[in-house]
């Protein structure tokens, strides 16, 4: 039986930091399990951007990449780190609901971990926010954080 | 930035009084006018000067030459490679990792931008009042054979763009013509660089500001009554000028994302107008078909309609302008050919559909006068044109079209011409920048300099009449043709060594699909 591993979306809220303390204890729980966070940055490759957009965009993802491990990952997961988990820290553009499910796949997690995301906007009341979509499309259990 | 609104200020309290002197004594519109034909005249004598002998202007043939040659070179890429391109700019082969950055189909994205607007609204209009229906087939043929040329210069976009420490890149003809011709041990490389680093200047100036201003002021004056242009020019110029030089990101990013559904709502009610006509659309199209080789009583014949739809695509598409691979060359991939793929979609999509939807659209409509005897077109010698109702050309014919079925739509095309128009002067300020930067170096007090010019040229161009303008406008852009497809031909065995190796290794399954 290999490694159990969870997958804990982070977005830099109360939310989230109580994703990761569930995560933890469970991964307490379980004894051999590695924790993969993750932070993803809202990208779409069929936005609309004007020519400095595009051009400024290498120099813009690095600095959001940057930004994001600083701010939110790497404090997570050094602190994790500390309290002795099997811990990594994962950023990436896209969609999160997707790249929750990619990496939870790609980890071969047996669950997911997220904080709720209240729907805030119209859109999002139609359509689902993050964790609507992720709990709709996801091949593992998750769990959501109030 | 305040130092910015200080200069723009400045600049608006010194021009004003002069303006409101000037409108008082002459008629600035007028004057402005005259002193345009006076000093461009001669150049775009030149530029449109016919084949010995023929109707035939040399510059066309030149395009249609090139677009040909490079069709049969590639063997029919844009036909053969069209699957590709969809699936291409839908992702399918994008890597994951390489998320958050340029995609393809952003680089099309704000090509498109650049591209699709007035030329397909205004120009058609002016390619089938002067060359009849007719001038429709051409510009598809035109547009078809385009693909090629688009393929062709924007892989060399992507291949030989400048790519700086900090990630940004810069591409384009001036790029890959020193890079190129470098590579090629061929002379001259710099030397033409320079001559199309100026002609884009022109053109951005020309085709990429004067006439968007023009005919945004002409669909506003048609729709609020008339008014004079340079009113416009000022206000359009005030908001140009705080996006591009005072860093109001917020107006152009709102204007990138509510063009695009402007452009697709565009072609929705062209569609939902040719359904309600359906049982024109048969006659329509023998229109064209008849046009394009009889001339249908227009001036001109044959060769009116097919100049016509070869200058109209050539400055709808832009394809062999050279400016398509400034924008294309900002796209994230390890293969240049395939932003070549990518990119030849622009010419089908902004010629081949959008362009056709306008010009079946004046057709069917019978804005233009047909003596019901003959069943021939009316002309009218004195324009130059056919004879249309209320005696308009350009966007006014269009929105005369569109206005027979639906009677709001030209408040609609209002905003939509305003915005297309903005939309392409932004993007043609960043291509004129380019080659700002390329001849005079980085460095804000240059950049600012080109930006206040830019936007002086704004103010012309809504000022003056719409012949010296759209002549000056495709006099520039057809300038830059000229320097880049002779790079074009030089440099196009390193796109054919690309495409092979791209194809080859495409084949043997070296790119994975990922999705």
């Amino acid at each position: 039986m290999s490694k159990t591993a969870i997958v804990v979306g982070l977005d830099g809220s109360e939310a989230g930091q109580r994703a990761l303390a569930f995560a933890k204890s469970r991964a307490e729980m379980i004894g051999d399990c590695s924790i993969t966070i993750c932070y993803v940055i809202e990208w779409s490759p069929f936005s609309f951007q004007t020519p400095e957009e595009n051009e400024q965009r290498h120099k813009r993802r690095e600095e959001e990449l940057k930004l994001a491990h600083e701010r939110v990952i790497d404090p997570a997961v050094a602190q994790a780190k500390a309290d002795g988990f099997d811990v990594t820290g994962v950023v990436k553009h896209g969609d999160a609901a997707d790249i929750l499910e990619d990496i939870a796949k790609s980890e071969g997690a047996s669950q997911i971990v997220v904080g709720r995301v209240g729907a805030r906007g119209l859109k999002e009341r139609l359509f689902g926010g993050v964790t609507g979509r992720l709990v709709a499309s996801a091949s593992v259990p998750v769990t959501i954080i109030p | 930035m305040h130092r910015l609104y200080a200069v723009l200020l400045t600049m608006i309290a010194s021009v004003l009084p002069g303006l409101a002197a000037a409108q008082e004594a002459v008629g600035l519109d007028q004057k402005i006018n005259q002193i345009f034909a006076d000093y461009t005249g001669w150049y775009v004598s030149f530029i449109f000067a016919p084949l010995p002998g023929t109707t035939f202007s040399w510059i066309a043939l030149w395009l249609v030459v090139g677009a040909v040659v490079f069709t049969v070179y590639f063997g029919a890429i844009q036909f053969k490679g069209f699957a590709h391109s969809i699936r291409l700019v839908k992702g399918d082969y994008s890597d994951p990792n390489d998320a958050g950055e340029v995609s393809h189909f952003q680089a099309l994205a704000t090509a498109l931008s650049g591209t699709v607007g007035l030329g397909n609204i205004a120009g058609v209009a002016v390619a089938v009042s002067i060359g009849g229906p007719g001038a429709t087939f051409w510009m598809v043929v035109a547009g078809l054979f385009g693909m090629a040329t688009k393929f062709t210069e924007c892989t060399l976009g992507v291949k030989y763009r400048n790519e700086y420490p900090d990630g940004s890149v810069s591409g384009g003809p001036m790029y890959y013509i020193v890079k190129g011709f470098k590579e090629r041990g061929l002379p001259l490389g710099g030397f033409m660089a320079v001559v199309f680093s100026i002609f884009t200047i022109l053109g951005a100036l020309g085709g990429g500001n004067m006439f968007q201003a023009n005919q945004a002021h002409a669909q506003i004056a048609g729709v609020f009554g008339d008014f004079p242009g340079w009113i416009t020019g000022v206000i359009l110029a005030g908001v140009t000028f705080a996006v591009i030089a005072g860093g109001l990101k917020s107006i152009a990013r709102v204007t990138e994302k509510v063009v695009p559904f402007m452009g697709v709502f565009y072609v929705l009610v062209s569609i939902l107008i040719l359904l309600i006509n359906f049982d024109q659309i048969g006659w329509a199209f023998g229109q064209i078909f008849m046009g394009a080789f009889t001339g249908l009583g227009v001036v001109g014949g044959f060769t009116g309609a097919l100049i016509q739809g070869f200058r109209r695509a050539a400055f709808s598409n832009e394809a062999g302008i050279g400016s398509a691979p400034i924008a294309h060359s900002a796209v994230r991939t390890k293969e240049p050919v395939t932003e070549g793929y990518v990119a030849l979609l622009e010419p089908f999509i902004d010629t081949v559909v959008i362009c056709t939807m306008t010009a079946l659209v004046i057709v069917i409509s019978g804005v233009m006068n047909v003596d019901p005897e003959t069943g021939l077109y009316i002309w009218n010698a004195e324009a130059g044109r056919i004879a249309t109702e209320g005696d308009v050309s350009g966007v006014a014919l269009t929105s005369a079209a569109y206005a027979k079925a639906f009677s709001w739509f030209p408040v609609l095309l209002m905003v939509a011409v305003v915005l297309f128009a903005f939309s392409t002067m932004i993007s043609w300020s960043y291509y004129g920048l380019k080659a700002w930067t390329y001849l005079f170096g980085e460095g804000e007090t240059k950049e600012l300099i080109f930006k206040i010019i830019f936007c002086l040229f704004i103010v012309i161009g809504a000022a003056a009449s719409l012949g010296p303008v759209i002549d000056f406008s495709d006099a520039m852009l057809f300038s830059m043709a000229i320097v880049n497809i002779i790079a074009l031909y030089f440099l196009m065995p390193i796109v054919k060594r690309e495409l092979n190796s791209y194809v080859a290794r495409l084949r043997a399954g070296e790119f994975v699909k990922h999705k």
